[in-house]
């Protein structure tokens, strides 16, 4: 039954976190027969389980144009799935500490001020002005008023839910184990042995769609990133801005119930990446650098920790956009630690390269592309600043560390392949 | 030389842990023994702070039990010596083979070879309306106060569930001169009788209830046999309870309540080494798998004694304890010659049928916990109401407690659930009309129970 109606859709998509959901949503309300295929159930993976974060503030520059197109749909949520995220603008605010990051902070405001973003650049003086609770580490912050959070357990189903309502058809603990191109459609076969087919196709498989994109000859390695979480019992409302210090690894932020999130370095997960925990050296750094930060923190319990996998590319920057092995396939995936805000832009993304094979936002240096084997070599720009996941690693610990992780699912040439890559990133910066 | 080298780790000090300790220091082992309490004896043979002036003798603390409780005590004084006691040290995370432990304003990481988890009970509650009220304390909390810090929870108590300790307590609170309101247990009269039989060949079992039991009477002590709580009255703090049997309600005055329905497991540890879980039917509770002995399933390297491994009291604790220490030290080739498993085998048996019986007399019905009304806080550290998480149950797949946790947040406390969480399963399968077990178990996170972020951060030397 489910298979037959399957068979009837225009579109396929393989994965119901928040880039598979925002795009069924897009592509459904504008009339396409789409399925929506999970392997477990929307929103459950890294789009349910992360910081929150609505960030533009220090993307690389090549995201910003998607990131600043999805943080204006984030204030439309309520048009566009019914219900307003509990997005609130409340501000990001990265911190520097030193002259090098301070030097990193000043061109990422210069860049992303030309672009369009609007930012605020704070002196140390300032800081402790506008936000007392600030230790005297950081000495130059830059705000982005626009930035702000949201609650990730909602939002990822909202948009399933939003998307099955226009029409979408959403089957959820279903794994594709394999998919081939044939006859002029894409054929997804599931762990239970049901096929799907379409002529169109969307890659939305998160820290695991490298795999999916090698099953179309332009294989992807991505690395898992597995940010973890800390949340501390409520306090009074104090901290508004999300906080993120460079080359820190530390990002924090409280909700308005009060309770403060923090996260900074990686937990641990299974070589599937399926599952995933968090690590007590982990937990201890974060600890660290909160009170270095925050002193008064020092005294609050801290109920929970969590983690969840996210993919990295070996530069830092999602796959967005056409496939360059097969019409019809598109790849969304490799976020890095911070598609979230993406999300709803990646949907609307996609949504116009199916429908009218071109979309207004510059997504040029997103492409698949850059990672083809012959072109490696140039093709990977430096890696600019996406803070959210920076280590302040020298490249052998780098190569060490991404090496420790691996890749999720790859073969052995694959990841020889991988680390070869991340190998020349690190000489790179 | 006599032992191994071998780093031991057991976590509880109550009458499971103790025994296991004692077990291992008499083959020559030095087990380092971890409790989160500032002083041994676990749950039933806590004992009150090291005060000068401050002293009851054990048989004002335990009562029947207390030459037991001196028999421990004597134990770990002559160990004493011989193992490495950590008090008030909290074991907040555990992964692969490494304990996490919180003392002193710091944290610590302790790397085991095997490992005996004994870390006992916690109340089943089941929520009321008006149940977050202060004056109201879970059962356990009522006992701890009197055997600890030796205070009342009040002056007019009213004790309210089930299980054997209920009428303990009551009878505990009664003797200490704070004669109970009343008992108002959900449970008929007829079943505890029918349970009673069963204790028939337990004499000594079926006298001390008996005996708790004619004494609460004999203080003029209302025992409301059949009664449901329909509410706990106050604005500010417990004014009087509103119980109900067949339709009929009842209105009782009191300035506190202890709640508890029977005890549950604490499986948080067990959970985060990864050892297997298996859903027991008639404790309704998810828990760790093992063998006769305690073997974890899932991990060779880790052992269950006592209550942690489903609840079978503290004569069973002991004996499970020492199971448990002897199928550690033969697995690891340790040798220990006089100990014979086969009387604790038979006491493991027999505290299995007790229990059976004192289910069938206490174990609340089963719509208790499903009808409890829309507008009851389930979740008192989110303060999430009963029928919130009902509107929720179906929605979008929440049909499993995880997924109803990320939805309504209940769960996402200072309590993790450990409270609540049985409550929520029960509901959640009750509102969907499911079984208790489709609905799964909440995982456990690290930390376990809330540790400072200052204490976090600094490591011990
Ligand atoms: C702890 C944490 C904190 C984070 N913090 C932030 C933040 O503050 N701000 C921010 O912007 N971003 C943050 N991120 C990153 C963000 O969550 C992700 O980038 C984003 O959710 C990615 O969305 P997605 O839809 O690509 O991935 P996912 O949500 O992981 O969805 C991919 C889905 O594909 C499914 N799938 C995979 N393979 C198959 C298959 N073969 N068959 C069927 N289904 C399959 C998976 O089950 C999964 O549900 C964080 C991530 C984590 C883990
Ligand atoms: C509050 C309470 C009162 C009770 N009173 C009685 C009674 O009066 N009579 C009776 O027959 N039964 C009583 N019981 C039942 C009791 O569970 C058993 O009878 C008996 O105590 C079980 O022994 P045990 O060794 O398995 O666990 P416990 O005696 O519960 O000992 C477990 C020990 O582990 C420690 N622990 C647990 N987790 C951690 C951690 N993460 N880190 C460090 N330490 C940890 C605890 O502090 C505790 O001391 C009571 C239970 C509770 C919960």
């Amino acid at each position: 039954m489910t298979a037959r109606i399957a068979l009837k859709s225009d579109v396929l998509i393989v994965g119901a976190g928040i880039a598979g959901c925002a795009t069924a949503l897009q592509l459904a309300r504008r009339g396409k027969l789409v399925t929506l295929i999970e392997r477990d159930q929307a929103g459950i993976r890294a789009s349910g389980v992360n910081f929150g974060g609505v960030r533009q503030n220090g993307r690389d520059l090549r995201e910003l144009p998607i990131a600043m197109r999805a943080r204006a749909m984030w204030d439309e949520l309520p048009g566009l799935i019914g219900f307003d995220g509990e997005f609130r603008a409340t501000g990001n605010l990265r911190l520097a500490s030193d002259e090098e990051r301070v030097a990193q902070l000043d061109r990422f405001f210069t860049a992303a001020t030309e672009q369009g973003l609007g930012l605020v650049r704070l002196d140390r003086a300032e800081l402790k002005a506008r936000y007392p609770w600030l230790s005297d580490r950081p000495i130059r912050g830059v705000l982005c008023p626009s930035d702000g959070h949201a609650n990730p357990r909602l939002v990822g189903p909202a948009f399933a839910f939003a998307a099955q309502e226009a029409g979408a058809t959403l089957i959820e603990h279903t794994e594709i184990l394999e998919g081939w191109y044939a006859n002029g459609a894409f054929h997804l076969r599931a762990a239970d042995n049901r096929t799907f087919a379409a002529p169109m196709l969307v890659n939305c498989a998160g820290a695991w769609a490298g795999k999916i994109a090698g099953w179309f000859d332009e294989p992807v390695t991505l690395a898992p990133e597995i940010p973890q979480v800390q949340v501390t019992e409520p306090l009074p409302y104090r901290i508004e801005p999300v906080l993120g210090v460079m080359g820190g690894d530390f990002y924090l932020r409280q909700t308005f119930r009060g309770n403060i999130l923090f996260g900074s370095g990686q937990g641990r997960a299974t070589p599937d990446a399926l599952r995933s925990r968090p690590l007590p050296e982990t937990m201890r750094r974060g600890a660290e650098i909160a009170i270095a930060f925050i002193p008064h923190l020092a005294h609050v319990p801290i109920i929970r920790a969590w983690t969840g996998v996210d993919g990295d590319t070996s530069d830092g920057v999602c796959v967005l956009g056409p496939s360059e092995t097969h019409p019809g396939l598109f790849h969304a995936f490799g976020f890095n630690g911070h598609g979230f805000l993406l999300g709803p832009a990646v949907g609307a993304v996609i949504a116009e390269l199916i429908l009218g094979g071109k979309t207004s936002t510059d997504i040029a240096g997103l492409g698949i592309g850059r990672f083809r084997p012959a072109r490696k070599a140039s093709a990977a720009p430096a890696r600019g600043q996406h803070p959210d996941e920076e280590r302040d690693a020298s490249p052998e610990q780098n190569g060490a560390q991404n090496a420790d992780r691996g890749s999720i699912g790859m073969e052995r040439n694959e990841q020889a392949a991988g680390a070869h890559q991340r190998a020349e990133h690190g000489q790179d910066r | 030389m006599a032992g191994s080298p071998a780093r031991i780790l057991i976590i509880g000090a109550g009458p499971a842990g103790l025994r296991a300790a004692e077990m291992l220091a008499e083959a020559g082992c030095s087990p380092i023994l971890i409790d989160e309490a500032p002083r041994v004896g676990g749950q039933i043979y806590r004992q009150p702070p090291r005060v000068p002036g401050f002293t009851r003798t054990a048989s004002e603390l335990y009562g029947a039990a207390a030459d037991r409780a001196r028999d421990l005590f004597v134990t770990f004084d002559r160990i004493r010596q011989r193992i490495d006691y950590r008090p008030s040290s909290l074991v907040y995370d555990l992964i692969d083979n490494r304990a996490i432990v919180a003392s002193e304003g710091k944290s610590e990481e302790i790397a085991f070879d095997a490992m005996i988890l004994a870390t006992g009970a916690m109340d089943r509650i089941i929520p009321a309306p008006g149940w977050t009220l202060p004056g109201v304390y879970t059962l356990g909390a009522a006992q701890i106060a009197l055997k600890h810090q030796g205070c009342a929870i009040g002056k007019r108590i009213a004790f309210v569930g089930g299980g054997p300790l209920l009428l303990l307590a009551a009878h505990q609170y009664a003797k200490a001169g704070a004669v109970p309101a009343a008992i108002v247990l959900p449970s008929r009269f007829e079943s505890l009788a029918a349970a009673g039989l069963r204790l028939l060949p337990m004499p000594r079992e079926l006298s001390s209830g008996l005996l708790w039991l004619l004494d609460l009477k004999r203080r003029g002590v209302p025992v409301l046999f059949g009664h449901r709580l329909v509410k706990v009255k106050g604005a500010e703090s417990v004014t009087g309870i509103i119980a109900e049997r067949a339709g009929r309600q009842r209105v009782i005055a009191c300035d506190a309540v202890a709640l508890g329905y029977g005890l549950r497991s604490e499986t948080q540890l067990a959970d985060l080494a990864g050892i297997r879980f298996v859903f027991d039917a008639e404790r309704r509770q998810w828990l760790p798998e093992t063998d006769p002995l305690g073997r974890a399933a899932g991990r060779k390297d880790i052992y269950l004694a006592g209550d942690g491994a489903g609840i079978l009291g503290a004569d069973a604790a002991e004996a499970r304890g020492r199971l448990a220490a002897h199928a550690l030290m033969t697995d690891l080739g340790i040798a220990h010659e006089r100990y014979r498993p086969k009387p604790d085998k038979t006491a493991v048996a027999c505290a299995e049928r007790l229990q059976a019986a004192m289910r069938a007399a206490f174990d609340p019905p089963a719509d208790l916990v499903t009808a409890i009304p829309d507008e009851t806080i389930l979740c008192r550290c989110e303060r999430i109401l009963a029928g919130e998480l009902r509107a929720l149950a179906g929605l979008l797949g929440a049909r499993e407690v995880n997924r109803a946790k990320s939805f309504s947040r209940i769960g996402m406390g200072r309590c993790q659930g450990r409270l609540c969480g049985h409550a929520a399963a029960e509901i959640l399968a009750g509102k969907l009309g499911i079984s208790l077990d489709s609905v799964g178990r909440l995982r456990g996170q690290p930390p376990i129970k809330p540790v400072i972020v200052s204490t976090v951060a600094e490591r011990k030397a």
